[in-house]
């Protein structure tokens, strides 16, 4: 690893100040730390904000819930308030990675990192979140904008991630044997007015299926999509799974999720 | 004084291991050491034009930067092939030079051209990074069914062929197939495996200027052999000026046999710096550079009568080498392999032809099991598909052709001393309620899923030992043990024996025996392994052979105590030796009842002289002391073989496989610690399961290893097992006084084949390849479920 000036700010806006087109924020280190270790990425300054205390925590209001960035993934997996207004959501948390990756990942690295097989990006965009940043808010269908690419400015830093709280949601995932990654995950949401199905895992970005989510909005059920092709077509294919078997996996975990709401 | 032998006895090293105390490699640190980085290829096939050092050599708290330029002006020796085997036209192997750091031409993906000395490790690693080598990258040859028809990766080295190897009768066989009802044929791709080893390679050199003696602190499975092969091959420093030290090691799996071109440039870089040096593998050059394991490909026929007989077995099997020949790279395929193909059966005539090719692949060594788990799996997908074909229960079929009379004369080389493998194969069937199947296959029927039992029968030919053979077949060494035991004046006892333990439990396993022979309590035994300057020799650990074959030695070293302690006893109590009876750690003379304990006698065997009243106890011709030493070169090999049997079931939506029961029943001969021994039989399964389900080597066409790390390659985990259900059988090893045969590999050589017949009868007899992963089994759901409407 290349040397680097270790920064921990105590408020956003120094972080802020810190930043440039050398830096990197730090929260989990999840991915950030392995990178640079690997040599695949170096920085001349990094600036760990787990010590920016109103960056973390779990807010229930009645009809959100509200993740402040630095909330690692044990903390939403094994939150009563979690588990009580969204449980597919703690559910998902508590399926990331292994123990010692939710004991130090967190939610804001996870979605500014968009990793294409992430799981937390299904989740926002399922659940119609909005991105707090230190600059703005920003809707989770216009945040994740490609494979490892966000619409995050240099120097914007996500404070929180703001989700609906739906009537039922649940979350399935395959996953990739090795990594635990999601091979794919489908994150079906059923709102008052309409459910959306996300997809991690099997295109460069996290989406909507817009054709299982319509489905299901005009009637919440397995029947509803039973026989709905999923195309390949635009799927990741590489040694761990094909397109075509990614497909059948979506349309397939699509139905557990169904059936588990 | 109940026999600890046979008893769970808690390990001793526990202690130490669960509270952090280990000591490895990494965990030594000399004063004023350098570490050191190597430049790597990252081609997997290249001409070296040139290898600039020059801003390496400038770049800051660098101490030396050493090539394949000086380490050949030095005529430091290359690494080195153990076996010598002949092609079946009678000519010699091709073993290309292996020099330890590559000069002219890189042959695979993370071969070392050049290291850096540095004051720190992030200077090393900066250093490391301003070596600018020059390469002319030529076209790789990684798949190893098509090297024979692919450039010639080494000099004199035609077809990339090492050798063309048989054994067995081929005019034999064809006759027995022109008489056979049947010809069950099976292409088998015994997939390469990364052994992945907990702790990785690492090595500490400290040269000692004064004495000249290098001492080297190295991940070593043998740390003598280590020695001689560097001081006899490497040609880095006399037998006499060299102390290899294996401390505590993290796994070796057959991975830290052999020696790596990192202890050899360390070693000799140490005395060319004058300065101690340090080199830890990180997990990514552990991906690219450990041995590899298995890595065949297999065309197998068995010719059977209709009602099920075998009449003759073929084997064709390319085997692939990797880059290099390394010390049981070339035995593992052939007589390690060979031999153990025609299974547990009475084969009238067989053949095993295997020819080794060389690859721009990291080198393919002995990994656990090394070559029986390949001939278990070849013939024990033939036998299932034969039961298959001829519509036979799969265990009948395997009894019909078991030998069942003792000492067994098997087809190719060995005469098996003792088993039973019917007793085996019945007990695991009544273990696994193997005729309750059916009913559990319907119950997953009912619930949608697909539910296939396999069976498979081995034995294998371990306790890697007797010298006369293993000379005759190739081997360049003898593979005696050797074992020393020091009774100290004081009554406590050191035990030095030349096995080394990576995981093996030798500590408490080699206490027990020697416990039961002396007569003392364990805690009063210590057991010194993985240090050529403690204790006399050894060959080390690997093929199933410490307790076999060192354990043996130390049996012997403590009867030697025990007859000159009765000597000694008979002086001290006056009387005739053969009056004495030696009994729970005492010398008792019979008639009048007197007696010494072993620890009286051991500390007046220290004391020679005479004082006063007290005469001199050391018989006439006898030494003072009580140190006694054994080399110990078994007759034949031993032989454990059982039977296991495994239950999947299979979500035909996405291909998923669990493992619901897994039943192992297995002959070991004599047991000494049948907790350790489950442990061990534990890890094997798991291995193979591993095989057989997850783990995946995979380069691409130009030779980049694709599965380098964790996320990629998949390593088994504990939710991926059932509990198994171990059983045991027990025929006593007639090779050596203990009667024990040796259990660290049988689990990884039953589990891959038995666990791939219970996933293909669960496809009912699609075959797919190793490892059966979700997506390959979901295809063959598929074509099934095709297959089956069509039939419909």
């Amino acid at each position: 690893m290349k040397s680097f000036n270790y920064h921990a700010p105590k408020d956003v806006k120094d972080a802020s100040k810190l930043a440039s087109s050398s830096s990197a924020f730090l929260a989990g280190g999840m991915t950030t730390i392995p990178s640079m270790k690997l040599g695949l990425a170096s920085y001349k300054d990094v600036i760990d904000i787990k010590n920016i205390k109103k960056l973390s925590g779990i807010k229930v209001s009645g009809k959100t819930v509200t993740i402040g960035a630095t909330t690692k993934h044990v903390e939403v997996a094994t939150s009563k308030d979690v588990k009580k207004a969204i449980p597919a959501l703690a559910k998902l948390a508590g399926n990331i990675g292994d123990a010692q990756v939710r004991n130090r990942g967190t939610i804001g690295g996870s979605i500014s990192n968009n990793d294409p097989s992430a799981c937390y990006p299904s989740a926002c965009m399922a659940l119609n979140a909005v991105i707090h940043t230190n600059k703005r808010k920003i809707d989770a269908e216009k945040f994740f904008t490609g494979m490892f690419e966000t619409a995050l400015k240099s120097g914007e830093l996500v404070e929180a991630v703001e989700f609906q709280i739906p009537e039922k949601a649940d979350y399935q995932k395959h996953p990739n044997p090795a990594s635990r990654y999601a091979i794919i995950g489908v994150f079906v949401a059923k709102h008052k007015k309409d459910v959306n199905v996300a997809v991690t895992g099997a295109k460069s970005c996290v989406y909507i299926d817009k054709d299982l989510s319509k489905k299901l909005s005009s009637s919440f059920s397995v029947s509803a999509i039973e026989g709905s092709e999923v195309k390949s077509s635009g799927m990741n294919s590489d040694m761990h799974a094909s397109a075509e078997y990614r497909a059948n996996l979506v349309s397939l975990y699509a139905k557990k999720a169904v059936e588990a709401c | 004084m109940a026999s600890l032998v046979g008893s769970r006895v808690e390990r001793k090293e526990d202690t130490r291991f669960l509270q952090g105390k280990g000591r490895y490699t990494a965990d030594i640190n000399i004063a004023n050491q350098t570490y050191a980085v190597f430049v790597r290829s990252p081609h997997a096939r290249a001409k070296i034009k040139s290898v600039d050092t020059s801003k390496a050599l400038k770049s800051s708290g660098v101490v030396g930067v050493l090539t394949g330029k000086e380490i050949a002006e030095d005529k430091i020796g290359g690494l080195i092939a153990g076996w010598a085997i002949r092609s079946e036209d009678g000519s010699e192997m091709k073993v290309p030079a292996n020099p330890p750091l590559a000069k002219d031409l890189a042959n695979f993906v993370g071969e070392p051209i050049a290291v850096v000395f540095a004051e720190t490790l992030d200077e090393a690693k900066e250093g490391a990074e301003k070596v600018k080598v020059d390469y002319k990258v030529l076209k790789a040859v990684v798949d190893p069914a098509e090297a024979m028809k692919s450039d010639a990766i080494h000099d004199g080295v035609d077809k990339n062929l090492c050798y063309d190897w048989l054994l067995g009768d081929r005019k034999a066989v064809d006759e027995a197939f022109s008489k056979a009802d049947k010809i069950i044929k099976v292409d088998l791709i015994n997939n390469r495996l990364v052994p992945n080893a907990m702790e990785p390679r690492a090595c500490v050199v400290d040269y000692n200027t004064a004495s000249e003696e290098i001492t080297l602190y190295t991940t070593s499975q043998n740390p003598h052999l280590s020695r001689l092969v560097m001081s006899a091959f490497g040609g880095v420093a006399p037998e006499n000026k060299l102390r290899v030290v294996a401390p505590d090691v993290g796994g070796g799996f057959g991975s830290k046999i052999n020696v790596y071109n990192e202890e050899i440039v360390c070693s000799w870089a140490s005395k060319k710096i004058e300065r101690p040096i340090k080199w830890v593998a990180e997990r990514t050059e552990s991906f690219l550079t450990d041995t590899h394991g298995r890595d065949h490909v297999t065309h197998a026929e068995l010719a059977v009568t209709n009602d099920g007989k075998f009449l003759g077995f073929k084997n064709e099997t390319i085997a692939n080498l990797g880059a290099y020949a390394r010390v049981f790279g070339t035995v593992t395929p052939t007589y390690l392999f060979g031999p153990c193909a025609t299974g547990v059966y009475v084969i009238p005539a067989a053949y095993s032809n295997v020819k080794a090719v060389y690859t721009n692949t990291a080198p393919v060594d002995a990994y656990r099991g090394a070559g029986r788990p390949e001939a278990t799996y070849t013939i024990e997908r033939l036998v299932e598909k034969a039961a298959m074909e001829l519509g036979m229960d799969k265990t009948e079929i395997r009894m019909k052709n078991f030998p069942t009379q003792f000492p067994f004369k098997q087809t190719l080389v060995h005469t098996v001393d003792s088993g039973d493998y019917v007793a085996g194969l019945e007990k695991a069937k009544q273990m696994a309620d193997y005729a309750g199947f059916e009913a559990r296959r319907k119950k997953s029927e009912a619930n949608g899923k697909l539910r296939g039992i396999g069976v498979s029968s081995y034995f294998e030919a371990c306790g890697i030992a007797p010298s006369a053979a293993v000379m005759s077949l190739g081997c360049g060494v003898g593979l005696w043990e050797s074992a020393e035991v020091r009774f100290n004046p004081t009554g406590q006892i050191s035990v030095f024996t030349g096995a080394h333990s990576h995981g093996q439990s030798h500590d408490t396993t080699f206490a027990q025996i020697a416990a039961d022979e002396l007569g003392v309590p364990m805690e009063n035994i210590d057991v010194v392994h993985g240090d050529t300057d403690k204790g006399t020799f050894g060959m080390g650990t690997y093929g199933s052979r410490s307790l076999t074959v060192g354990g043996i030695a130390i049996v012997n070293a403590c009867k030697k105590i025990v007859a000159k302690g009765k000597r000694v006893a008979a002086k001290m109590l006056e009387v005739n030796e053969d009056e004495i009876e030696f009994k729970d750690g005492e010398f008792v003379a019979l008639k009048s009842n007197k007696k010494k304990t072993i620890g009286e006698v051991a500390f007046a065997c220290y004391l020679p002289g005479q004082r006063d009243e007290m005469k001199s106890p050391i018989p006439e011709g006898d030494e003072p002391g009580l140190i006694e030493s054994s080399f110990f070169d078994p007759a034949n090999f031993s032989f454990p073989a059982g039977s296991h049997i495994c239950e999947v079931e299979i979500d035909p939506d996405t291909g998923n496989v669990k493992v619901e029961k897994y039943t192992a029943v297995d002959d070991f001969g004599r047991i000494v610690n049948p907790m350790i021994v489950e442990g061990q039989v534990h890890g094997g399964i798991a291995q193979g399961i591993g095989q057989a389900l997850h783990e995946n080597t995979q380069y691409d066409e130009t030779g980049q290893l694709m599965t380098a790390s964790y996320m990629d390659y998949t390593m088994p985990r504990a939710d991926n097992f059932p509990e198994f259900n171990l059983g045991f059988t027990c025929t006593h090893a007639t090779s050596n006084p203990l009667g024990v045969k040796g259990c660290g590999e049988a689990g990884a050589i039953a589990s891959p084949p038995t666990v791939m017949n219970a996933v293909i009868d669960a496809l009912g007899g699609q075959e797919i390849s190793m490892p059966a992963t979700a997506e390959k089994v979901w295809k063959a759901c598929k074509s099934m479920k095709k297959s089956n409407a069509k039939a419909a």
